[in-house]
């Protein structure tokens, strides 16, 4: 019953954004918005299968399928999803909905476009999460850039073109580097390019190793973004529509991540563990400063975005604290329930500020003001992903961040107390901005003629808060479909491959 | 030469297309102007019976006639029947462009054909003597086509710039030729190549000519710093004629390539990789950088063409299987490319108005979303983005130079890793020339709500050409095995 079921996770949105490319121009814009809305959600009913039938008790790679893809050049067709990779395609497949729905009406032009751009978006996403063949995570990982490119730049603001540009050429400059290392890897693994392979290569020089791992962390760094390579992001958010922030900040920046887990740690483990302290120092100034950055801006898509790039600090910090030659336990999963938690909270609080700039067409503070007198459902649930942005117990964020900083505290206290400053930091940019935009008196004659959410924007919302509070309360259910594939890892990084 | 034991049938196709074609310029004669699609009809029937008769009399092993003179091996059908396709193409897409600018008449197909003999004999040849007739044959249809828009100035100075320059590597060529001819005593490239290993063989005088026949080469490929003429002609010339010029000779080029380098001097190859390697980075940085700051969109191809022979010369200059392979399959997705790229610049072009600069291309997606869909998709493929054919003609080409055992030329020793990097980065700088293109189709404003008007044949080819490319992406693996199949055979045959 299940043995297609990744290639539909991957295929059913890319066929229904064709379909939907087919209808061409805006006459037809509701039968686009339509096919979109049936493509994503049956993409995402695909997906719940991942999560309902997989087997916790099972390290391994599950879904497996297999066809031989370019046979002369040893290029295989083959996916699977274990814990490390399995939340990201529901996730993405969630998120996409979401984004469909939330731009039912707001997207009045190339609708199709649109609508088709973020489908075939979900499968290429879709597709990287799942590849088990380097070359196919490649084609994926890079084809994404192509709709994304489209996206920022047809749909975006003022300054669109320069920040459509500049995201394609950062992103494209790390995974060239990783192409050749790749391909590398290709003769060292006997000229496979299964990723398994890669892992299981015995031996690789230290020297090469960290050649290897600079290839990969450019590529991966840039997507994540660490700093100093997290320029692009504020550019790219700030110009994207809703939807496309939704997806980059939920989504494309988790594959950095997930690069991380799937090629960097298990391939070059000594490399990672030499160079650890670097990342942390990096993760650690992403904390602390872009922490700080997201404190003094005025823009709440600006702000939000600089916050992102603070709490994906916090993933790559928890992906890189070792002790001896041990990554540590709670920090990994920690970083993973954190990456998934982001998703939801960073999703929510762009859509939020999306709905205020639907009415208002500002995203700046100052425009804003006692928007919860004229919005209180909407104040409600913006308060409630605030509080989730700043790590607030019983929501999502605050069991990453509370894992992570217990990890830290086992490998270095001085790194644990940096990180645990997060806590502050968030929430102060995140509570002041919501002081200042939802609270107080009614600030000038456009929030007073504010009207509250209508059904599909409560629709989205009210998701996304049952999505926040359910893994705040109950985050076992995550974290127990990640714990084998989590503990084979660690396992697998501790084996020196000198 | 025994006329009974000769056998007709490895250059039937050749035969054909000159009997063909001799029949065209006769016939054409007696055409009315009004009348002229009769010899459209008739040329790209020629064609197509061509491409037939290619295919029917397919051999999967080398077979040699005209006294080892001609030869007809896998490789030599592959790249021909592809060539077919792009004169086809050539020749639909640009049917509305040559009557709009009073060049629709029977000049144009007969000297389209030549130079398709031209080209035929070319990828044919076993011997010296038949690889330049057929170059020069390719090479005087050309600069008459160049300058067949009689009262166009810039056309006419295009002509003659690739005339003199091209007399010039002609020149270098049959030196080198001749210094070959010398040392080994042959122009048979079979002869040339057994020759070599011989004790008495002067390598000193053969490395001479060796890099004579290396600029040749390089100036019909357009690659550093042979590549002056390259953006002057593609700017100059009709825009049917650059679309010519940027497709099917670049097939050829590549072929005389491998015949000479591969197959001819393969025992040198330690000396041509040497020389390979500067012309490949040369072109690639000079190509792409240059690229950047073109504004006339024919330029920038120009450019970018001459920094996409740099990245096919680095699959030659693996100097194996692999690497010629890929670099086939390199020059085969180029001619796709450039086919489209050019395709839909004919398309947007109308009387009195050439489509010239990058900003003509303005709004595209606002006044036709599927041209701009076939253009981003030609462009993306050009920067080798994938799932698209042009991202794994840089893939199997950088596997191919990865795969290097250490390289030691003097002036560059070290892992060809770095060669693999240095390409990859060039990539990046021609990202950002393509991605302009794509800007300003999708993201700024239109200039011009004129309609586009297209020929319903030319609106389904480009369709075809441009999805091809998609196509070839998704599933590469039937012309990457062609390719290594068809470079295996030919090579073992020798």
């Amino acid at each position: 019953m299940f043995s297609n079921l990744l290639s539909l996770v991957i295929w059913v949105p890319i066929i229904a954004g064709v379909l939907v490319l087919a209808t061409g121009d805006d006459r037809r814009a509701p039968l686009a918005r339509w096919i979109a809305l049936a493509g994503s959600a049956l993409g995402f009913a695909a997906s719940l299968p991942l999560f309902t039938a997989f087997d916790t008790l099972n390290g391994g790679m599950q879904f497996v399928e297999f066809a031989p893809w370019i046979s002369a050049l040893n290029i295989n067709y083959h996916l699977g999803v274990d814990g490390l990779s399995m939340l990201f395609v529901v996730l993405n497949s969630f998120i996409t909905m979401l984004v469909v729905i939330a731009g039912w009406q707001v997207i009045e032009q190339r609708v199709a476009q649109y609508m088709a751009a973020f489908l075939v978006m979900s499968g290429l996403i879709n597709g990287a999460f799942a590849a088990l063949d380097a070359i196919l995570f490649y084609v994926f990982f890079e084809a994404m850039l192509i709709p994304m490119y489209l996206i920022i730049g047809v749909w975006g603001g003022p300054r669109r073109v320069y920040a459509s540009i500049k995201f394609f050429l950062y992103t494209l400059l790390g995974s060239l580097l990783m192409l050749v290392a790749l391909i590398w890897l290709y003769f060292a693994a006997g000229k496979s390019f299964s990723i398994e392979a890669f892992q299981d290569i015995a031996q690789i020089p230290l020297t090469v190793q960290i050649l290897l791992f600079i290839a990969f962390f450019m590529s991966f760094a840039v997507k994540v973004p660490m700093w100093p390579v997290h320029t692009w992001l504020p550019d790219a958010h700030v110009e994207a529509p809703t939807g496309g922030s939704m997806v980059l900040a939920a989504i494309t920046l988790k594959i950095g991540a997930y690069g991380f887990l799937r090629f960097v740690l298990p391939i070059v483990p000594d490399a990672a563990r030499e160079l650890a302290p670097i990342v942390v120092a990096l993760s650690l100034v992403a904390v602390v400063y872009i922490g700080l950055v997201a404190l003094v801006q005025t823009d709440m898509k600006k702000l939000v975005a600089y916050s992102s790039i603070s709490h994906m600090g916090f993933v790559t910090l928890g992906l890189f604290l070792f002790t001896g030659s041990e990554l540590n336990v709670w920090a990994v999963e920690g970083a993973i329930v954190q990456m998934v938690s982001h998703g939801f909270v960073s999703a929510a609080m762009f859509f939020c500020i999306g709905v205020m700039y639907d009415r208002v067409h500002s995203r700046n503070i100052a425009d804003y003001g006692g928007v919860a007198n004229r919005m209180p459902i909407f104040a409600a649930f913006m308060v409630l992903f605030a509080m989730a942005n700043s790590g607030l117990p019983a929501t999502s964020g605050f069991v990453g961040e509370f894992m992570v900083i217990m990890g830290a505290l086992q490998v270095n206290f001085w790194v644990a107390a940096l990180a645990s400053l997060t806590l502050i930091f968030g929430a102060a940019y995140t509570l002041w901005m919501v002081k200042r935009t939802i609270f107080g008196e009614v600030a000038n004659h456009h929030v007073d003629e504010l009207t509250d959410v209508n059904k599909r924007e409560f629709l989205v919302l009210a998701v996304l808060a049952i999505a926040v509070l359910g893994m705040g309360l109950y985050p076992q259910m995550f974290v127990d479909k990640m714990h084998l594939a989590v503990n084979d890892l660690i396992a697998h990084v501790a084996q020196s491959k000198l | 030469m025994n006329w009974a034991d000769l056998n007709l049938m490895p250059a039937l196709p050749e035969l054909f297309l000159l009997g063909a074609l001799s029949f065209i310029l006769v016939f054409d004669l007696f055409v009315p102007d009004e009348k002229r699609g009769v010899t459209y009809v008739l040329s790209l029937l020629t064609v197509a019976l061509c491409a037939v008769l290619q295919v029917a009399t397919f051999e999967p092993f080398a077979v040699t006639t005209f006294s080892g003179m001609f030869v007809d091996d896998p490789v030599a059908d592959i790249i021909k029947v592809a060539m077919y396709g792009a004169t086809a193409a050539t020749l639909v897409y640009s049917r509305q462009y040559v009557a709009d600018n009073g060049m629709f008449r029977g000049e144009y197909f007969t000297l389209s054909l030549f130079a398709l003999l031209g080209m035929n004999v070319m990828v044919s040849s076993a011997n010296f003597v038949t690889l330049y007739i057929g170059l020069e044959l390719l090479s005087l249809a050309l600069y008459a086509l160049i300058a067949l828009k009689r009262d166009s100035a810039a056309g006419t100075e295009a002509a003659m710039k690739y005339f003199v320059l091209g007399a010039l590597a002609s020149g270098m060529l049959l030196y080198g030729m001749s210094m070959v001819y010398g040392a080994t005593g042959s122009l048979d490239i079979h002869v040339i190549a057994t020759g070599i290993s011989r004790p008495e063989t002067n390598i000193v005088l053969l490395v001479f000519g060796l890099v004579f026949l290396v600029a040749g080469l390089a100036f019909k490929l357009g690659a550093v710093p042979f590549h002056m003429w390259v953006p002057d002609v593609y700017q100059g010339a009709p825009l049917a004629v650059t679309l010519m010029l940027g497709a099917a000779p670049k097939l050829a080029a590549f072929v005389f390539v491998i015949r000479i380098l591969a197959q001819g001097l393969g025992e040198l190859a330690a000396q041509w990789q040497g020389m390979l390697v500067l012309i490949a980075a040369l072109s690639m940085l000079i190509g792409n950088l240059a690229a950047v700051a073109q504004t006339n969109i024919r330029r920038m191809l120009a450019y970018s063409t001459i920094s996409h022979m740099g990245f096919l010369l680095l699959g030659v200059l693996a100097g194996n299987e692999q690497g010629y392979a890929s670099a086939m399959f390199y020059a085969l997705t180029y001619v796709l490319m450039s086919l489209a790229a050019f395709g839909v610049l004919l398309a947007l072009s109308r009387a009195g108005f050439e489509c010239d600069k990058v900003d003509d291309l303005k709004g595209l997606n606002a006044r036709s979303s599927w041209y701009a869909f076939l253009m981003l998709l030609v462009m993306f493929s050009m920067a080798g983005i994938p799932p698209l054919a042009g991202f794994y003609a840089k893939f199997a080409v950088l596997r191919a130079v990865v795969d290097l055992p250490v390289l030691d030329f003097g002036f560059f020793a070290g892992s060809p890793v770095y060669l693999a990097v240095f390409a990859v980065l060039m990539s990046l700088v021609g990202a950002f020339y393509y991605l302009r293109v794509v800007k300003v189709m999708y993201f700024d404003g239109s200039q011009t709500d004129a309609p586009i008007v297209v020929r319903g044949d030319m609106k389904l080819l480009l369709s075809v050409n441009a999805l091809a490319l998609l196509v070839i992406g998704l599933l590469p693996e039937r012309l990457v095995e062609l390719c290594i199949d068809a470079m295996r055979q030919s090579l073992a045959s020798f």
